[in-house]
């Protein structure tokens, strides 16, 4: 458990960051982002499954 | 033994004006059933622009928030220490996490559809304020939670923003070095605040429809026809999904 403990008070590194100008965010977040961007142009873009036809009935 | 009887039973053809002399509770029962009628919640049919990738952020942003309440039960029942020194601790301290970074990123999506979509037209300007008031409710949850996870990355944010609560002038009644009351906060008086400010959010969605795509035709209200006591008709831009995709 003490070493539970202590693993868990190590200090978590920020990771490395990017910065344009005033803009200064972290690689992580810069991904997220973009994922989420390249997520909802995909919602845009990509047809919605049609249902199966025996759902018709 | 003869006295005025009371109908236990509500007499739904009964006039408007005997509501007066009814009980709050059945004034209440009234106000709920009327809040969302039958046919508009859980509707099984849905206008044909619904079927779009876009339109499923909303709801995958429900299953989130579930999955979020959920796994933050169990989180407190174990204690704030409790994920540093359990395997299962530590397991549910994730499950939270990434439902909580998936509720926001399909949040965010929502958010982005929605305002492309202008859909706040056709009387929806209450739902988009209480998404908006959703959105700012969660972000403040979410900032407690940072707060309460008793480890030095908690300790760095709260420390950073006591200053600026100080500055404003709130740091006095909002403590975020205090964890009791961030833990207060966190896992019982924000999510009573956002759960509620969701629900009023679901109910005027179902009330009032999902918003159309710009220049798309709006159907009728869904289950307007079967409120008002008419058999429900069906144009071209109300059928639905359940029964195939129709152009």
């Amino acid at each position: 458990m003490i070493t539970q403990f202590l693993a868990a008070s190590q200090p978590v590194p920020a990771g490395p960051v990017v910065q344009w100008g005033w803009l200064t965010i972290t690689v992580a977040n810069l991904l997220v982002i973009l994922l989420m961007v390249v997520v909802f142009v995909l919602a845009l873009l990509l047809p919605f499954p049609a249902p199966r036809e025996d759902e018709d009935q | 033994m003869s006295g005025p009887s009371t109908s236990l039973r509500s007499e739904p053809t009964e006039p408007q004006s005997r509501h007066a002399h009814d009980t709050w509770t059945a004034a209440l029962t009234r106000w709920v059933e009327g809040l969302v009628p039958r046919g508009q919640w859980l509707p099984d049919r849905q206008p044909v622009y619904v079927a779009s990738w876009i339109y499923v952020f909303g709801v995958a942003c429900l299953a989130s928030l579930v999955v979020i309440i959920v796994s933050g039960l169990v989180l407190s029942l174990g204690g704030v220490a409790w994920w540093h020194v359990s395997t299962l601790g530590h397991f549910v301290n994730s499950v939270h996490l990434w439902s909580v970074e998936l509720f926001f990123a399909t949040m965010v999506i929502h958010l982005w559809g929605k305002f492309f979509m202008a859909s706040w037209r056709g009387n929806r300007g209450l739902t988009w304020a209480t998404g908006a008031l959703a959105f700012f409710g969660s972000l403040g949850t979410a900032f407690t939670g940072y707060l309460i996870q008793t480890n030095f990355d908690a300790q760095w944010i709260s420390t950073q923003a006591k200053d600026g609560l100080n500055a404003a002038g709130i740091g006095a009644w909002f403590n975020v070095m205090d964890l009791g009351q961030m833990m207060l906060w966190h896992v019982s008086l924000l999510p009573l605040v956002v759960g509620a400010i969701v629900v009023v959010h679901i109910v005027l969605v179902r009330r009032r429809g999902v918003a159309p795509p710009i220049g798309a035709t709006e159907p009728s209200p869904p289950g307007a026809a079967a409120a008002a006591g008419a058999a429900p008709t069906e144009s071209p831009a109300t059928l639905a999904t359940r029964s195939g995709v129709k152009s």
